[in-house]
């Protein structure tokens, strides 16, 4: 079957047993989480998960069930083109390359140089996955030296 | 008023109206445990294996439709009560398991008896908590009950470290649970509903497949009337016998591998399965591409990640069996004509007559099957009965006369052996008039035998039927079948001496071989009102059929094997 990707979005009780109990359900189906941000929602006692994952569609829908049949969980809810979703990374690089098109590479791509110091200067972009993807393959002609990336987040519009 | 951990946790146990708590004690339970004997509002009883403490009070819920209690301590005697939690879970059974862990200061440093227990539990329970301040456990408490026996019921484990059943502070148990996240819908989507009633009027060839979930709703009278208004034929599953009452002439039987013709018929020829409290698991459906082609599907179900699991679904209605077939009598009563499925229910009696459920009887050796059928003619519907898990346990599920729900206990889903006895014991205690009877193989029952002592002490008198065929017969039938005779590891020829077994450990030991001896023997057992152990020597190489091998369709069954 094919494979599909997945953005799913958990709303659950912020305690401590909660990630172990959402990553499991992927876990006990031998299923990786391609990326996953967790926060506490503001003036509350939850958290929102945000999960990516790839699969076959049958066996995330099932998950997704599973995640909504937990004690601990408010809401699932699944990505369609009615979100916003956005991802950051953090390059860093040598102060030996050329920070002026650095800067420029990231300016293409809403972001900027967030830290600068004796030996390497750290650039920051936040976009859609894809977009990321790109930046982070137009990075590679300046030798970055650590690239870490954010899990995705989502919101519905 | 102001007490320890540990008196809160009697005083809760006491508040939700528990009886009796089946468990073992140890380091890190003791608090709990010297509190225990401090009171009297309910009773405790010492099984002799943590497994058969989980399976005690899992048996007594099965018998009483109550929440079952098990306490245990950390550690080791936490992961002997696994596989009893595991089993509760796969078969939707409320407990409480009450374990000890270390001090909070020790967790994490691989302590004495330390194992992370809501860890390992995680998978195989409903929802687990460890307790981490004595301020949260009594609403904890009165979660976990509210937990395990509200919607679909499972285990809740509540994981306490020892300081905390120490510490002192003010008890109040709250009177009411407020979990925002988790509420259960039990009514079920009104539209929904109409539309499988149209479905169901309009259906030629209509099935009612009933699974435990119409047990665990308490709905079996409701169901019974539903079948009996409409006159919609029945097929039971293992876990739903005694719903409809094994001599109404609705009940087709049994579905799946081990199911009788008309039913498996009946599932592969329907139109539209009516599927309530039922899972459609894989030993029910063979081959799922083969399965119901013909049907469109109505499943109602108190678990929404039940419904289109494995079989796609038409009318999927998540609710309970009770609420939702409630609703469905209502739409249904003034325009339901019975005899639009006259033809129907001909065809399936037509493939009941042409291949009913069937034994070769013999005068030489007893047959399980006869065994079975002779417990039910003298005990009927007066006996609880549970069975450990092999052959010994379809025979029963196919041959016993079972005649109303929670009579028949097994572990359906997990297939646990082991699970007979002690369930047992917990059911005789729950339902302390009837007489209750454990199916049993001369594999299972030696993997819980150190009960006999636990039924002794406290008197608990169960009759354990072992229905002996020297081999660990149910693996021994795929070899025969499957594997072409090579019986790796399933000869069970060399034996403990049963009898002696039982009397060793203060109960009655029979030997039985011949059907005289059988009536005898069991008369004795239901007058002495003693744990026994009856060691009844069967054919050898008897095998369950029919037969729907692993993988196939359910149209086919091996009806016969024929020894070459
Ligand atoms: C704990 C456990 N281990 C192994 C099995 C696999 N198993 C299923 S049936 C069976 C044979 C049971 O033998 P016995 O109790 O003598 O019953 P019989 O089939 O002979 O009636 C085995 C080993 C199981 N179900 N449970
Ligand atoms: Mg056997």
């Amino acid at each position: 079957m094919q494979e599909v990707r997945r953005v799913i979005s958990v709303i659950a009780m912020n305690e401590s047993s909660v990630l172990a109990r959402v990553s499991g359900l992927f876990a006990g189906r031998g299923y990786n989480i391609e990326s996953l941000t967790v926060a506490p929602i503001p003036k509350s006692n939850l958290s929102r998960f945000t999960i990516v994952t790839k699969g076959n569609a049958k066996v995330i829908e099932q998950i997704t069930k599973q995640l909504n049949k937990l004690i601990s969980t408010l809401k699932v809810i699944e990505q369609d083109e009615n979100m916003v979703e956005k991802e950051m990374v953090l390059i860093k690089f040598s102060s030996n390359e050329s920070l002026s098109d650095i800067k420029a590479l990231c300016d293409a791509y809403n972001g900027g140089i967030v830290n600068a110091g004796e030996n390497s200067v750290i650039a920051m972009v936040a976009d859609e996955s894809k977009r990321v993807e790109y930046f982070i393959s137009a990075a590679q002609r300046y030798n970055p030296l650590e690239i870490v990336r954010g899990g995705v987040v989502a919101i519905e519009r | 008023m102001k007490m320890s951990g540990a008196q809160m946790v009697c005083e809760a146990l006491i508040a939700e109206g528990v009886t009796t708590v089946f468990g073992y004690p140890g380091g890190a339970i003791m608090n709990v445990y010297d509190a225990i004997y401090k009171q009297d509002g309910f009773e405790h009883i010492l099984t002799r294996h943590e497994q058969a403490a989980v399976h005690a009070a899992d048996g007594y819920a099965r018998a009483t439709g109550k929440v079952g209690v098990a306490m245990v301590t950390s550690g080791p005697g936490f992961t002997n009560a696994v596989t009893g939690i595991a089993t509760a879970f796969t078969d939707s059974i409320p407990l409480v398991v009450i374990s000890g862990q270390v001090s909070l200061s020790l967790i994490g440093t691989d302590g004495f008896q330390e194992i992370d227990a809501v860890g390992i539990s995680r998978p195989c329970t409903k929802h687990n908590y460890l307790v981490s301040s004595l301020e949260e456990l009594p609403r904890i408490m009165k979660e976990a009950f509210y937990i395990a026996s509200s919607g679909r019921p499972g285990p809740v484990l509540v994981d306490i470290p020892k300081d905390i059943t120490a510490e002192m502070g003010e008890f109040n148990y709250p009177k009411e649970v407020n979990i925002p996240t988790y509420k259960p819908s039990y009514k079920g989507n009104d539209r929904q509903i109409k539309k499988a009633v149209d479905a169901i009027l309009n259906a030629k060839k209509p099935l009612l497949y009933l699974g435990g979930g119409v047990i665990l709703s308490n709905s079996s009278e409701l169901v019974k009337e539903f079948a009996n208004l409409t006159q919609i034929p029945a097929v039971e599953t293992l876990m739903a016998r005694g719903i409809m009452g094994y001599d109404n002439p609705l009940l087709l039987g049994m579905p799946g591998m081990h199911g009788n013709y008309s039913s498996n018929m009946a599932m592969s020829e329907s139109d539209l399965i009516i599927s309530l409290g039922a899972r459609f698991d894989d030993r029910v459906t063979g081959k799922l591409s083969e399965f119901a082609k013909y049907a469109d599907v109505i499943h109602v179900d108190i678990d929404p990640a039940n419904i289109g699991k494995l079989v796609d679904v038409d009318y999927p209605i998540v609710g309970s069996v009770k609420d939702v077939v409630e609703k469905m009598l209502s739409l249904l009563k003034h325009h339901i004509n019975p005899d639009r499925y006259q033809p129907w229910r001909e065809i399936l009696d037509r493939y009941n007559g042409l291949h009913p459920l069937k034994y070769e009887d013999s005068d030489e050796v007893l047959k399980p099957q006869w065994v079975i059928q002779r417990v039910g003619e003298i005990l009927g519907k007066d006996a609880i009965i549970t069975s450990d898990v092999g052959q010994h346990q379809m025979w029963t599920a196919q041959f016993y006369p079972f005649d109303r729900p929670r009579q028949w206990i097994n572990s359906g889903g997990l297939g646990t052996m082991g699970f007979g006895f002690p369930a047992a014991i917990g059911a005789k205690r729950g339902v302390p008039d009837k007489v209750v009877v454990n199916f049993t193989g001369d594999g299972s029952i030696l993997m819980n035998m150190q009960e006999l002592v636990t039924a002794s002490e406290y008197k608990i008198p169960v009759i354990n039927i072992i229905l002996n065929n020297h081999f660990l017969g149910m693996v021994r039938q795929w070899q025969t079948f499957f594997y072409d005779k090579r019986y790796s590891e399933t000869d069970l020829s060399f034996q403990p001496n049963f009898k002696a077994l039982a009397e060793a450990c203060g109960g009655i030991g029979y030997d039985v071989t011949t059907k005289k001896e059988f009536d005898e023997a069991l008369k004795d057992a239901i007058k002495q009102n003693k744990v026994c152990f009856m060691n009844v020597i069967i054919s050898r190489f008897e095998n369950v059929l029919p037969m729907v091998p692993a993988g196939g369709a359910l149209y086919n069954m091996l009806l016969e094997h024929k020894d070459k």
